[in-house]
């Protein structure tokens, strides 16, 4: 077997320990008085600032700098201007206008994703604030650590149905991790604080920050850092040192375990020491949606992703494990299928840091609650142990199997019939020549799959999309906050053609503020995923899915002169043969965004495919065909 | 589905029994009753929930509630080692013919009369669900009118205190 090298410095252990020790530290909260502890949960470098008086929206400007924000991202309004004007002489803080805050909002998604820090947004009450609920949902469901602000009306006609009134609060409780609305300007760097430090410790999530105007106005008396008060925020960190051993007991016994790992090894900086525990126990890696690149595709413990279109090796290794450990993944539908039927002789180690993820969908066996940082490390302490004593587990019989598999159903995909090109082969030729150090976000759809299958990723944060809520228009956005957060790196946009026309204004944003995104449009002229349920479960009924912007259509609209319109660059590639030399010409560009318009065929389908409502068991490797199944088992 | 008595120490602040009712809302838990009020710490308040659910559910559902920033602590009340109090309204039609079997009727549940008019009474009661439930069914041929019912509160037997604890510790 070999070993995977770290090929990228964010696979180093120790990255942004910042939080960590944040989170440590979290029992501080109480006893900080107005002195600092060299461990305060204020996030930032904690420099000491003394009583100044100054506005509520010069103490908004001044909190983000203090907490140590560099990018914002939004667009002003009547309820949030006041905020807007010291927002102006701020130089430590970028502000990126965007055309739509719904960009906004996935824009500091795909900063928070690529740099790990919380990615915030701006908005303006009523539509303004609205208009973010997408992305604030979106990232409820991917835990990205994101503080939203928005302007509030006057607390005076709060209630009163005013102009550009919305109760945003009530409106996104239930999809944030907290919400909070500031009426008076006192409580504005506090108020911050706390939000940066709920929205990235723990689970991370988006935390909303609704201001009244009449708070942005008032005078207030500014002191850096302020005393952060939240007694009902306790976040485990560490595990317990039984159930670690419990586990690695399990793992030491186990004939076929399997590691199931999802985002939150990616959002604990994990990567190294999974690494490192992996190849101690020499087990199998799948890796979700979430968690694509959080172990290196080239490692030849890795197995593939698993789930409704994950690799035959991946789904038949859950399936058959007798034992799952479960680092930072939640049981989803989309990995589990109907869950009874969902690796039915596992026992189950979880390790989670949130305990309402821990036997949700699945009991565990061995729950672990903590962040996987810390409890990996021990984790491998315990397993040398063990090993040490009653040998390390053979797993000879069970790599033959899955090895088998692994060599009898690779990812691949057919040549389409009606001579357009294969979507497939576009975007696995987009990895190839852009390599592991890009950064590859992509909308949700068939193009989203086949970017999660034919793009090797050998490093975290180099694969960004919407995976639980499943956002069609994520991509543009969250490509161009990426590239804010990762300037150095070559960042794709990986779209369709529906989803590119939900978000595209945001070419405008990227034109105008040189951020220099590539966007693969890979256009099937339809809306592909839906169409592909409609061919495989609604006999060919193709109701409402075609979008008349590829091949022999009328091409509304036009994406090579909507690129041009934008100030972009816009290509085309219509034939296999130019793929190569249109990618090429695209990496070559750094000036100006990139739009290339790929006609592929609409006829291709992800394959393989689990359908809704069965067991994984079930999985198909093409249209009506299934793998044939060793007699075993 | 069985019934079981939370008791949620919360922050007093905007909102909080909206974020506690819209998750049960969200995630589909059934609320049998509910109770809030402050406490006796300044700046906290305390809600008693009773739901329906067991087992994994409510295992969930106290795993969930403990996920809101605003809440401090839940604590399971079971009915051996905490007292759980109903409190009920009752207006009763009474003339000059039944007003005093009325009245006896009360009596014999410890319920007082509060308020009297010519046709009608209204008595109060404090107790179990079920002493309630029983003192309804007697009243009932009577000529129930009105009936307005507090949620269930609880407290835990003994000397020591759910805020009390919670706030050490925080």
């Amino acid at each position: 077997m070999s070993k995977g090298s770290p090929i990228s410095p964010s696979l180093m252990a120790n990255k942004a320990p910042a939080q960590a020790d944040a989170a440590k530290n979290k029992d501080v909260a109480a006893s900080v008085s107005s002195i600092v502890d060299a461990v305060s949960p204020v996030q930032g470098p904690n420099n000491i600032v003394p009583s100044t008086e100054m506005t509520g929206s010069q103490a908004v400007v001044r909190s983000l700098e203090e907490l140590g924000v560099e990018d914002v991202f939004g667009l002003p309004g009547g309820a949030i201007l006041p905020t807007y004007d010291p927002l102006m002489d701020s130089t430590r803080i970028n502000h990126v206008l965007v055309r739509h805050e719904q960009g906004a909002g996935h824009a500091a998604q795909g900063y928070a994703m690529v740099t790990g820090k919380a990615g915030v947004c701006i908005a303006t009450s009523g539509p303004g604030a609205t208009n973010l609920v997408t992305a604030i949902a979106d990232a409820h469901m991917d835990s990205v650590p994101m503080v939203a602000i928005t302007g509030q009306v006057s607390s005076a006609v709060i209630g009163s149905d005013a102009f550009q009134e919305a109760d945003i609060v009530g409106i996104t409780m239930p999809i944030t991790k907290h919400s909070y609305l500031v009426t008076k300007a006192a409580d504005i760097p506090r108020v911050l604080a706390e939000a940066f430090h709920i929205a990235t410790t723990g689970r991370p999530g988006p935390v909303l920050v609704d201001i009244t105007k009449d708070a942005q106005q008032s005078m207030m008396s500014f002191s850096w850092p302020p005393r952060i008060d939240i007694p009902g925020y306790r976040t485990v960190v560490r595990g317990h040192s039984k159930q670690v051993r419990e586990a690695a007991k399990l793992i030491a016994s186990a004939e076929r375990p399997v590691f199931y790992v999802g985002g939150g090894v990616v959002k604990a900086h994990a990567a190294a020491e999974l690494l490192e525990l992996a190849e101690l126990v020499g087990a199998p890696v799948t890796t979700t949606l979430m968690a694509r690149g959080v172990f290196p595709d080239s490692h030849a413990q890795h197995v593939g992703m698993p789930g409704m279109h994950g690799s035959v090796s991946a789904v038949t290794a859950l399936q058959q494990a007798d034992l799952l450990i479960t680092l930072g993944a939640r049981f989803d539908d989309r990995v589990t299928g109907v869950l009874s039927s969902f690796a039915p002789g596992a026992k189950v180690i979880h390790a989670d840091i949130d305990p309402a993820e821990i036997s949700k969908n699945r009991a565990a066996d061995v729950p672990i609650v903590g962040s996987v940082k810390e409890i990996i490390p021990e984790l491998i302490q315990a397993c040398r142990e063990r090993f040490a004593e009653s040998g390390a587990p053979d797993l000879s019989e069970w790599w033959s199997q899955l090895n088998r598999l692994k060599e009898t159903y690779p990812l691949g995909f057919t040549e389409p019939e009606d001579g357009l090109m294969a979507p497939q082969q576009v975007i696995q030729r987009i990895g190839e020549l852009t390599g592991p150090e890009g950064v590859y976000v992509a909308g949700v759809g068939q193009h989203q799959m086949w970017s999660a299958q034919f793009i090797k990723y050998e490093r975290p944060q180099a694969w960004l999309n919407s995976g639980g809520l499943g956002t069609m228009g994520y991509s543009v956005p969250a490509a161009m906050g990426a590239k804010v957060g990762n300037p150095e790196r070559v960042v794709w946009s990986i779209d369709g053609d529906g989803c590119f026309q939900m978000t595209n204004q945001e070419l405008a944003t990227c034109a105008l503020n040189n951020i220099p995104i590539k966007v693969a449009v890979i256009n099937n002229s339809s809306l592909g995923m839906v169409r592909q349920w409609q061919t495989l479960f609604y006999d060919g009924r193709y109701s409402n899915t075609d979008l008349h912007t590829g091949h022999e259509t009328v091409r509304i609209p036009d994406f090579v002169k909507l690129a041009d319109a934008y100030g972009c660059v816009g290509l085309r590639c219509e034939r296999p043969e130019d793929i190569d030399a249109t990618i090429k010409q695209a990496l070559e560009i750094n000036d100006r965004p990139v739009i290339i318009d790929f006609v592929v065929s609409p006829n291709a389908m992800v394959w393989p495919m689990v359908p809704a409502g069965v067991s994984n068991d079930l999985i198909q490797i093409a249209r009506n065909m299934t793998p044939e199944w060793e007699e075993e088992d | 589905m069985a019934r079981h008595t939370l008791s949620v120490l919360v922050e007093d602040v905007p909102g909080v029994l909206t974020r506690v009712a819209s998750l049960f809302a969200r995630r589909a838990f059934n609320i049998h009753s509910l109770a809030v009020g402050p406490t006796e710490v300044d700046g906290f308040s305390r809600i008693t929930v009773v739901v329906e659910a067991e087992g994994d559910l409510l295992e969930q559902v106290t795993k969930q509630l403990n996920k809101l920033i605003n809440v401090i602590k839940i604590v399971e009340l079971v009915p051996e080692s905490s007292v759980q109090r109903d409190h009920i309204l009752v207006k009763v039609r009474a003339d000059a013919a039944t007003r005093l079997q009325v009245t006896q009727a009360a009596d014999l549940f410890r319920a007082s009369v509060v308020d009297v008019s010519t046709d009608s009474l209204v008595i109060e009661a404090t107790g179990t669900a079920e002493k309630l439930t029983a003192l309804l069914s007697v009243l009932e041929p009577f000529g129930v009118r009105e009936i307005v019912q507090s949620g269930t509160l609880a407290i835990g037997r003994g000397s020591r205190s759910m805020s009390d604890r919670a706030l050490r510790s925080a």
